[in-house]
């Protein structure tokens, strides 16, 4: 299945190719719904059999026979029905499965820039809960929609059997009752749209009033808190009563339209079967029909009741398939000759669509391989998103980014990502042990390796002391160590990697300054060809660079060494006075 | 883990099923508060019950006003047949004669008249009655569905508003000690599936048990013996059904246990997306889901194949039911017990009475995973509350000032800066384990205080104590020489502006968030502290600038700027005393410098506690307040604290001077 070339998914069209891998299974449900349709229906037949050949003559053997075969008739369908439920719950919960999958692996192609969009909350929720929602619609689709229609449809074909001219009222019946179905649907799916969306924000007024309760208590604000909450509920509360209003409709509608069939039915075939043109049994079977179409439609119709929340659940799943992501592959990936670890920028801007100022501009400058360069700047300065545009997380708007002598557009981002060690700001680790952990990017890396990298990473002392030592756990973001260990975890990590580009995003803040200094030094004299970017707040952790970048509100200030910036960048001697005093700067 | 099961249950509990056993009195807790709420609407439930027994009334006699057309019909095609002014014994003797004993037997049942024809008049009446009942059905239906749901959305509406209260009233130490999503799951996840189970269950089960009551009624009116025939699958059914459900319910907790597993897969990994794109681990993430899927997939199909089977089984009882009939009534008939239209009308009932059994089994599900939320949301709601203060029983010098709430002050104007005092404060959230001991401390308006000491030595506790977010235990807190105890916690929060460490920010525009400062805030005056928290710099390189929606979920500003918007907020509060809570401590120097600059001209004229752990924001205090374990221990200006070289100059030595390393 290949999602990125499906068409755009607009509703439950999206589902298609979900079912296809099913289609033998989907077929094997509706032969054996559709026999136990002809069962069901069979059923009242062999009664009349009773009552016509077995009390009418009085014959009571005859009448014990065909209750036996009534006996068996009523066991082989319980056994089908068991095996229809096995294969519908088969199918159903396989969709889910495989939706899921789809979803995760569409996500992980995801760029930045959708991550952000959609928020993680959101893609867990699509991810899980939507298809739930589908899942189960899929499972009464298969049980309750296709034998409520078999049987409906059964039902309209013996009646039409027992009477055509009777049949005729079927003509105002069913559109009628198709009527009800539509209206009810039409009026309430926008409504049901809605509810979703204010069920949104008043699960998010909720969430922070929860999360913020001191704040809001300490602005005196919870008045006006609840006047927030107040208007959503009350419009959830309207919007909901609308839609059950529209829906509390619908049943009785239907039982109405049948009901009042049947006593036309009588009505009309009364005067039939005076003038001789219609046996009186085969109004009497009509009636019974009509009823079996009734009772299939109601429960035809409980699906429907699920497909507004299908409905709106498989348009956020939809969204998903339908984003391209910004960032792809090109067709053809140039492979770089040799991977020296060089970055290059050139006229680099990169700014959000819309917004008025860029958040990089007009960036050149050349990060080599052996040697130190550190970005500096302030907050909001640029410094993480220069980072992503090396990785390629993010395009530039204008200008182009080589990394190894190549545009990363031009190279396929997972070659682009083997030659990278990235440590992220954030001391992420994930769920395992501390081997697994540090084998991400390298799962062939030896014991003695992983040692290695600890060693370099002033990690292997605290790593010794625990229980397990490689083998010891992990919880999920490594919240069981502390930040400092998080942080020289997450530096071994790209360590065993052993890339040509190393890219540290301000990951030494939560370090000693001992440590940060035997780190840095011990880094240092290990990767000694490797091109390393480091991205700092503090002013120590980069002095002894041999290249600083000093970044001011998207622009490049100054570029030189610590000393060099100190005569002739004025910003730079700012952070300086900032960090180190007065004195330092001169 | 609480966490990542909710997300899993947010759609499975639906199919899920109730509480463990043994909490009968719980549950009869939980059934007793579920009627108190639903008080209010007793008159509307007794309207839609007495709607919804006349609707099933009608629709029950439906199918015996139509055999009394059919009988009517008969009679006249039967009387047709026969020449005018033959009684009806003797035509049933001519057919006996002929050799037609059944038939005669039969017609002798049928009251016709011979040699007369069909009595349309008489059709049509009952027809027209038939008509009217059903269509009457129908609409009583309509109009019991149409309150039905009135009651269910007020109910949950009603239930949201008095939790959203509850969370107004709730001490700030239920907060801190309960996980923020449980509560969250009980007050969004739990009310939603209470409103689902009342709508779906409940009220469907109302028609469906009446149905069955009035169908059986109709059954036993015709034959008491086939009755008890038919009603002998019952006890079968809800045997049955209760295994099934027992045991599915083991399968549906390891389904949600997978369900979490799965979630946490998925919230790690996206956590950690830019890391496992980087580290070129996509396809080892996809393959890992795919593996912990199959897991789901396996439990999830036994699970509902398992719940799935009660319908068939449901069914199968049913045909049961009507094979019984069919057969045992046929005989009966046959040795003359019953008549062959009695048996004719049972079959109809047989099969009406099968649907609504069928619902209900579908519906006790539903309504006892319902009562499991239920009891959730009224555990939240016994929670005991804060304490009731009467507002204002003394007055505030400051508030008397400028006549208005100090909170209102237009930003231009001075804040009026109350005296506080601390008198031997003490405090503890656990009985056992004392928090603040003997605390005294005095702050004189526009002094800057700096509260300095290890992690875990009561500096945030103090800030919630000033704040009167808890309640002291002993000594006094004293604002213009008012104990805070003759005050409102209102007229105290007043006073304070605060820029805690955790950003919260609500789900609004940048405007309104900068807004929730002060009610009724100008434009100028939200620009004009944008500008001073240097907001204004980034807000405008933001595509919708000031309208920008701050969305929770998605990072559209970083945490420095989040920073930097809560103290837009504090500025635009324009309060007497500040408090930072580390409010810096996520803003880089540079940013910090041009901060403090905003600072000083904010602090002058107003008291400031600030809990830093930056060199630069102590330098500048009035006092040092040096705290460990709950107590004072230093107290002083930075060089009289560092001459005196005790915790204060260990603290500052391994936090504070690395920078100058």
């Amino acid at each position: 299945m290949d999602h990125a070339r499906a068409p755009r998914w607009k509703g439950l069209t999206g589902l298609r190719p979900f079912l296809r891998p099913y289609t033998g299974r989907i077929a094997l449900v509706v032969a054996l719904l559709a026999s136990q349709a002809a069962g069901n229906l069979y059923l009242p037949i062999f009664s009349a059999d009773i009552i016509n050949n077995g009390i009418v003559d009085g014959h009571v053997g005859y009448i014990w026979r065909i209750g036996g075969i009534m006996l068996g008739v009523v066991f082989a369908l319980g056994v089908v029905s068991v095996v229809t439920t096995y294969q519908a719950s088969w199918v159903s919960v396989g969709v889910g499965a495989d939706m899921r999958a789809a979803i995760y692996r569409k996500v992980q192609g995801f760029s930045g820039r959708e991550m952000q969009r959609f928020g993680i909350s959101s893609l867990i929720t699509r991810n899980i809960n939507d298809v739930g929602q589908v899942q189960i619609f899929v499972q009464l689709t298969l049980t309750a929609l296709v034998i409520g229609v078999i049987m409906s449809a059964g039902g309209v074909i013996l009646a039409v059997r027992e009477s055509p001219p009777l049949s005729l009222l079927l003509l105002v019946a069913v559109p009628a009752m198709a009527l009800v179905i539509g209206t009810t649907l039409a009026l309430s799916l926008p409504l049901f749209r809605s509810i979703q969306i204010k069920k949104d924000s008043i699960n998010q007024v909720m969430r922070e009033q929860v999360t913020g309760v001191g704040v809001i208590r300490a602005f005196g604000r919870e008045r006006s808190e609840q006047n927030r909450f107040r208007g959503v509920n009350v419009d959830l509360a309207a919007l909901r009563l609308r839609a059950t209003r529209i829906f509390a409709v619908t049943i009785p509608a239907l039982m109405g339209v049948l009901n009042l069939s049947s006593v036309g039915v009588i009505w009309f075939g009364g005067r039939l079967v005076n003038e001789g043109s219609m046996p009186i049994g085969n109004l009497i079977a009509f009636l019974i029909y009509l009823l079996q179409i009734l009772l299939y439609t109601l429960i035809a119709v409980t699906a429907f009741t699920q497909l507004p929340r299908a409905l709106a659940s498989a348009d956020r799943i939809g969204q998903l398939f339908n984003t391209v992501p910004e960032i792809a592959d090109p067709p053809r990936p140039v492979v770089p000759a040799t991977v020296t670890g060089t970055v290059e920028f050139r006229g680099v801007t990169f700014g959000y669509p819309g917004s008025e100022r860029p958040v990089l501009n007009g960036l050149t400058f050349v990060l080599r391989p052996g040697q130190v360069s550190a970005i500096i700047g302030g907050t909001g300065s640029g410094k993480t998103t220069l980072l992503n545009l090396i990785l390629r997380f993010f395009d530039a708007t204008t200008g182009a980014v080589l990394v190894n002598g190549i545009n990363v557009r031009a190279q396929a981002a997972e070659q682009l990502w083997s030659t990278i060690g990235l440590v992220p700001q954030t001391g992420l680790l994930f769920s395992g042990t501390v081997a697994s952990n540090l084998r991400l990017g390298q799962p062939q890396a030896t014991e003695e390796q992983l040692w290695h990298a600890l060693h370099i990473a002033q990690a292997r002392d605290f790593v010794a002391g625990l229980p397990g030592q490689l083998d010891a756990p992990i919880d999920q973001g490594g919240t069981n160590v502390s930040g400092g260990q998080r942080q020289r975890l997450c530096i071994a990590r790209a360590l065993v990697r052993r890339p040509p580009l190393y890219l540290f995003d301000d990951c030494f803040s939560s370090l000693d300054a001992a440590t940060d200094t035997r780190l840095r030094g011990a880094v240092r004299a290990e990767m000694c060809d490797a091109a390393m970017v480091v991205v700092a707040q503090r002013v120590g952790t980069i002095m002894h660079a041999d290249q600083i970048i000093v970044l001011d509100a998207g622009d490049v200030v100054g570029i030189g060494t610590h000393q060099q910036l100190l005569t002739d960048c004025g910003p730079y001697q700012e952070i300086v006075a900032s960090q180190l005093g007065e004195g330092a700067a001169t | 883990m609480t966490r990542r099961n909710q997300h899993g249950r947010a759609h499975l509990d639906r199919a899920g099923t109730g509480p463990p056993a043994g909490q009968a009195e719980e549950r009869r807790r939980v059934l007793s508060q579920l009627r108190a709420w639903s008080r209010p609407e007793r008159s509307q439930l007794a309207a839609v019950i007495a709607l919804c027994l006349i609707s099933v009334a009608l629709l029950v006699a439906g199918p015996e006003l139509l055999g009394n057309a059919t009988n009517v019909l008969f009679a006249g095609l039967a009387g047709h047949q026969f020449p005018v002014g033959e009684t009806k014994a003797q035509a049933v003797a001519g057919l006996r004669a002929h050799g037609q004993g059944p038939l005669a037997d039969m017609l002798n049942a049928v009251n016709f008249i011979p040699g007369t024809g069909v009595d349309f008049a008489r059709l049509d009446r009952l027809l027209g009655l038939a008509a009217l009942v059903y269509a009457l059905g129908a609409v009583f239906g309509w109009i019991q569905g149409y309150v039905a749901a009135g009651i269910v959305v007020r109910i949950v509406y009603r239930l949201r508003r008095a939790v959203e209260e509850k969370l107004a009233r709730l001490p700030l130490q239920y907060f801190d000690s309960h996980p923020h999503g449980d509560i969250l799951s009980r007050v969004t996840n739990d009310i939603d599936n209470i409103l689902t189970s009342l709508q779906e269950g409940l009220s469907p089960m109302l028609s469906s048990a009446l149905t069955m009551i009035g169908v059986l009624g109709a059954m036993f009116w015709i034959s008491p013996l086939l009755a008890v025939a038919a009603l002998v699958t019952i006890p079968l059914t809800i045997i049955l059904t209760a295994v099934i459900v027992r045991r599915s319910k083991t399968l549906f907790r390891a389904q949600w246990d997978r369900t979490g597993r799965l979630n946490g897969l998925v919230e790690e990994t996206h956590t950690g997306h830019a890391l496992v794109q980087a580290f070129g681990q996509r396809e080892p993430m996809i393959e890992e889901f795919g593996r912990q899927n199959e897991r789901l997939f396996q439990v999830s199909f036994r699970a509902l194949f398992l719940a799935g089977v009660i319908l068939p089984v449901v069914q199968f009882l049913g045909n049961l039911n009507f094979v019984v009939i069919a057969a045992f009534g046929g005989f009966q008939v046959v040795t003359g017990v019953i008549s062959f239209g009695a048996v004719q009308a049972f079959i109809q009932y047989s099969r009406r009475f099968t649907i609504p059994l069928v619902q209900i089994a579908g519906q006790v599900n539903l309504c006892q995973s319902g009562l499991a939320s239920a009891e959730r949301v009224f555990g939240f709601l016994n929670v005991p509350e804060e304490a009731a203060i009467v507002e204002g029983t003394a007055d505030l010098a400051v508030d008397a000032a400028d006549g208005t709430d100090v909170g209102s002050a237009p930003a231009e104007q001075a804040p009026a800066t109350p005296r506080l005092q601390l008198q031997h404060v003490s405090f503890r959230y656990d009985r056992d384990a004392p928090m603040i001991e003997d605390f005294t401390l005095e702050a004189a308006p526009g002094q800057t205080v700096a509260i300095v000491g290890p992690t875990g030595a009561g500096k945030t506790t103090v800030v919630k104590l000033l704040m009167r977010f808890y309640e002291i235990d002993g000594g006094h807190i004293l604002l213009d020489g008012v104990d805070y105890r003759d005050l409102g916690r209102h007229q105290v929060r007043r006073c304070f502006g605060m820029v805690l460490q955790d950003t919260w920010l609500f789900g609004g525009t940048i405007r309104d968030n900068i807004a929730y400062g002060r009610e009724g805030a100008s434009e100028a005056e939200i620009v004009s502290a944008a500008m001073a928290a240097h907001v204004d710099d980034f807000v405008r390189t933001l595509p919708d600038g000031y309208a920008t929606v701050l969305d929770p979920a998605a990072s559209t500003i970083s945490s420095g700027q989040k920073q930097l918007l809560t103290i837009a907020r504090a500025f635009l509060a324009n309060p007497g005393i500040l408090i930072l809570d580390e409010a810096t401590s996520n803003v880089d120097t540079r940013t910090e410098l041009m901060i403090q600059d905003a600072m000083v001209r904010l602090q002058s004229g107003r008291t400031s506690f600030v809990i830093a752990h930056r060199l630069s924001t102590i330098r500048n205090a009035d006092v040092i307040v040096v705290m460990d374990s709950g107590r004072i221990v230093e107290q002083g200006s930075h060089q009289e604290l560092l001459r005196r070289r005790g915790l204060y100059y260990e603290l500052y030595n391994s936090q504070f001077a690395e920078t100058l390393v």
